[in-house]
């Protein structure tokens, strides 16, 4: 075999360059495409903003005459604010109560084996898949017979069927992660089995009961079938009270848009809060 | 080959803060095998960074056979890195994997396949050459990151940083013969990190050995066992390291509890004897029943019996003094008197060996085998 | 599940009984309703048997027909389009610093506004008077463009809006998988020469298999039961051109009071849809 010969590093035009323009590249079309996204919101918030009379007025660019008439009218009408706040209770019962079941379940899954355990997890998954429109009749005609029609708790389970089998899946992924030494260790030391789970366990997986509670509300919050199919007057979400803005002066565009610009708001606030996890819990602790 | 320099390098991470590397002065020779040895944090990977290309040194030069190449990419620098997890293309079978550095530079596919084939055999790879890298154990995926490495006909240099970290102890030394093997061969500069000295020392011609962004000492195995010259490297090196005891000096004689064992003669040492340490290895340290001129007394604490070898743990004037002795000593009860062998003892000012220290007395000799 | 040795113990079952009263509770019990409607025929308070008449009735029928293959043209050109582009978004989003807290949150933005909202943004953006992006179409552009009254731009609209609103996800599945590549492999890929698209093909692309493999199991899933988005902006119409399965079945099992008909039409779309599933997760086990 010959003997390699050194090349002597040569002195050329830093590469660098290349890389530089490979980088400026794509900060343009990441900056374009996030133009593009923040558009059409961007207009809601800007019509949000304007008179009706403004809005089917000439076409502007920008708002000429900005008001905050549109949202005083939902923050002072109790039909509008009740609507987030029916929302807003049926998301977080949904999200306790998916967690609450989903916990044990996701722990016996990491640490058992049990007969049609595999079948049962299988099982799970799919009700995620599960076309709501398939439900709404039933469920509208159970609900009712069961009294809980029109209320919170009505929402709130039927949420459940798509984020029960989530949060199991996400938990299930971390907990996977903790070793069962620890399980152990706690039993020698003779903690028993709930203040175990609640003052060992949990803390452990905390950033995994973070990120299921976060998509818990995030599919909970954004769904519209089912909360308006099993509501009618009392638990009406916001989203059916924003049907309601035709009336015979015409469709009064300027609240509807700023009660759409405010549904904006919990879920940009969640993911403030949430946007260290953000990365975490899209690997769903486990890719 | 190239002889590699670093000049006045000084590092530090996002600009600020401590630094990674402090003003080293460094040449690494055509041709030689080099450890990198210290603990973790002490630079050694930064070092390693800084000549293959994948950090620019924030002030200094780094330079191949006399060019500055500090801006240079390490596709330019005619380097080859190998990284403590074995990195691959998964996706590629073993000889795709070599082939495709070659491939990136332009060369044919039936020369690259031939150059492919040829480091299989020095790596004795041959049978696997086929197989999906996904699937290979983890000395099997080193060993084709290491070709990856020798397959280009360009590479000056070949950088390790702890390849063996994840192998199986029964493994690395199969490695390591690679390793030598390699070198044997080809003759390319050599430049292995790492924090375990046993790994340093059996590979390397000469070890570079850093602590805290410094370059310590740079010497053989040999000097760097018999003749350290700095307490770092005596504590480090060896298992266990280097027993230090301290000494005063009464004009240029040098006397550790009250024994007079070393003549600094001329060497220049500034006053304040709070600063001077005698060091003394494990294994030059012999214990006897009898004193004898040059013999300090010391009280047996411990004693080992590790099969080969015998070790003791003692007090000498209130100091904790290890010994490796090559038997079991004759010892009546748990007093004795321990001889350090003259020829080894040595003396440090501070951190700092002194040079030109002669022994007062010619000792019984006997040190223990390493 | 993952696969640890795992002490055979059926209490196991104690701690997912809850799980299994719940999902009984919210998808068993109205399935079985669905089953009850299906093979009878309702109308006030008579019921009639009539078997599987129902079945083979929503099987014949013409317009279920197109809406089930307008489901399937849909979802192809929805995982053409959003695959390639949310791979692209995730590969392009920064890693560090400010900008990557930035774009996490604008990236996500979209998933969290509710459906119907959705549609309505998009239903107010398409209009050619009162609308942005109607406006420039129609004036600036001079296309003539109208979502209301021609099938093509509805269907168009749809097919951006969905883009709009889920992109994101796969976006934020393949950045979440991208950071878990350790840094020494764009290290080696590096002193090897490779070029970018190299780097993307032999290091990012392979790491990004089970990302991509959920995210393509969900996009073609929610796409293939769309429904809120599309109903407020174009309530099914022009004519039918939008009108998808979840959509028209929702017309006849509430809109038209159809039971028998709506219950068999749902338990066909639902058995559909476990179909679908059983085979996706085949493909992923089988990837594994």
């Amino acid at each position: 075999m010959t003997a390699p010969t050194a090349i002597p590093a040569r002195r050329l035009p830093a590469p660098a360059m290349k890389t530089r323009a490979a980088r400026a590249g794509r900060r343009a079309g990441m900056t374009l495409y996030f133009i593009l996204l923040l558009l059409p919101l961007y207009w809601m918030i800007a019509m949000s903003l304007q008179s009706n009379a403004d809005i089917v007025g000439t076409f502007h660019w920008f708002p000429e005459e900005l008001t905050l008439e549109n949202y005083r009218t939902i923050l002072t009408d109790r039909t509008w604010y009740s609507g987030y706040l029916n929302s807003l209770q049926y998301t977080t019962i949904n999200t306790a109560l998916s967690l609450l079941v989903a916990l044990p379940a996701a722990y016996g899954f990491s640490r058992y084996s049990f007969v049609g355990d595999n079948h049962l997890f299988f099982w799970l998954l799919t009700n995620r898949m599960a076309p709501p429109a398939v439900f709404l009749l039933p469920m509208f005609q159970l609900y009712q017979n069961v009294g809980l029609f029109d209320t919170p708790w009505a929402v709130a389970l039927a949420h459940t069927l798509f984020n029960v089998p989530l949060a199991v899946w996400i938990l299930e992924g971390f907990m996977s992660g903790v070793p069962r030494s620890i399980d152990e260790t706690a039993a020698i030391d003779g903690f028993s089995f709930p203040r175990f789970f609640i003052r060992i366990f949990l803390p452990l997986i905390k950033s995994g009961v973070g990120v299921a509670a976060f998509f818990c509300f995030m599919f909970s919050w954004v769904e519209l079938l089912f909360a308006r199919t099993l509501t009618s007057v009392n638990a009406k979400p916001i989203a059916a009270t924003m049907t309601r803005t035709v009336s015979a002066a015409g469709m009064d565009w300027g609240v509807l848009t700023a009660a759409g610009s405010l549904t904006l708001v919990p879920g940009a606030l969640v993911i403030w809060f949430v946007r260290r996890h953000i990365a975490r819990g899209f690997a769903l602790g486990r890719v | 080959m190239a002889e590699i320099a670093l000049r006045g390098i000084t590092h530090r991470y996002d600009g600020e803060g401590d630094a990674a590397l402090n003003n080293i002065d460094l040449v690494w020779e055509n041709g030689g095998a080099y450890a990198l040895l210290g603990p973790s944090g002490c630079g050694k990977t930064t070092m390693l960074n800084l000549i293959s290309g994948l950090l620019t040194p924030t002030q200094g030069i780094v330079a191949f056979d006399g060019v500055d190449v500090s801006g240079l990419p390490p596709t330019e620098r005619n380097i080859a890195q190998v990284f403590q997890f074995p990195v691959l293309y998964e996706s590629m079978t073993v000889e795709q994997n070599l082939r495709f550095p070659l491939r990136n530079r332009g060369m044919s596919k039936p020369d690259a396949q031939r150059r492919a084939e040829e480091i299989c055999d020095l790596l004795e790879l041959s049978e696997l050459r086929r197989r999906r890298s996904k699937g290979l154990s983890a000395d099997a995926k080193q060993l084709v990151s290491l070709g990856r490495a020798l397959v280009r006909t360009d590479v000056a240099a070949i950088l390790f940083d702890e390849p063996l970290t994840v192998i199986d102890p029964q493994k690395k030394w199969g490695l390591r013969q690679a390793l030598k093997r390699v070198h044997q061969e080809l003759g390319h500069t050599l430049v292995y990190v790492t924090h375990d000295q046993t790994e340093a020392l059996t590979f390397a011609d000469e070890v570079v050995v850093m602590n805290a962004g410094e370059v310590v000492q740079k010497a053989s195995p040999d000097v760097l066992f018999e003749r350290p010259a700095h307490r770092f490297v005596g504590t480090f090196i060896g298992s266990p390291g280097m027993n230090f005891l301290p000494a005063s000096r009464d004009g240029s004689i040098v006397s550790v509890a009250d024994i007079d064992l070393l003549d600094v003669g001329d060497a220049a040492i500034p006053d304040g004897d709070s600063e001077l340490v005698a060091g003394i290895r494990p294994e030059f340290v012999t214990v006897h029943p009898a004193s004898a001129p040059g013999r300090l007394p010391a009280t047996v604490k411990r004693r080992q019996d590790l099969g080969t070898i015998y070790q003791l743990e003692l007090s000498v004037s209130g100091e904790r003094v290890i010994a490796k002795v090559a038997e079991r000593p004759a010892l009546a009860g748990s007093e004795c008197f321990v001889e350090f062998d003259p020829g080894h003892l040595m003396l440090f000012h501070g951190d700092r060996a002194v040079d030109g220290v002669t022994p007062r007395h010619r000792g019984a000799g006997g040190a223990a085998p390493r | 599940m993952s696969a640890q040795l795992k002490p055979r113990d059926n209490r196991g079952w104690l701690f997912v009984l809850p799980v299994v009263c719940t999902i009984a509770f919210t998808a068993i019990v109205p399935l079985l309703m669905v089953v009850n409607f299906s093979v009878q025929d309702i109308f006030g308070i008579n019921r009639v048997w009539v078997g599987a008449e129902w079945f083979i009735d929503v099987l014949q029928d013409r317009s279920i027909r197109d809406s089930f293959w307008r489901n399937i043209a849909f979802s192809v050109q929805v995982l053409a389009v959003q695959i390639p582009l949310g791979i692209l978004l995730g590969l392009g989003m920064p890693k560090k610093g400010v900008m990557a807290s930035v774009s996490l949150v604008l990236m996500a933005l979209p998933l969290l506004i509710p459906h119907n909202v959705v549609g309505t943004i998009w239903q107010i953006f398409g209009r050619g008077d009162i609308g942005l992006g109607g406006h420039v179409l129609n004036e600036t552009l001079g296309i003539t463009y109208n979502y209301a009254q021609d099938g093509l731009d509805a269907w168009l609209t749809v097919l951006v809006m969905d883009t709009w609103h889920w992109a994101p996800l796969v976006a934020l599945l393949v950045y979440a998988g991208l950071q878990s590549i350790p840094d020494d492999y764009y290290k080696a890929a590096a002193i090897d020469g490779a070029r970018r698209f190299a780097v993307f093909r032999y290091i990012e692309l392979p790491r990004l298999q089970a990302v991509l493999t959920i995210a393509l199991l969900l996009r073609f899933m929610d796409s293939f039961m769309i429904y809120t988005e599309p109903f407020v902006l174009t309530g099914g119409g022009p004519g039918t051109t939008t009108n998808f399965l979840s959509i028209s079945l929702s017309k006849i099992a509430v809109g038209q009071f159809d039971l028998g008909r709506g219950a068999a039409f749902s338990l066909l779309y639902f058995f559909l849809i476990q179909v679908f599933c059983f085979v996706f997760f085949q493909l992923m086990k089988r990837r594994q």
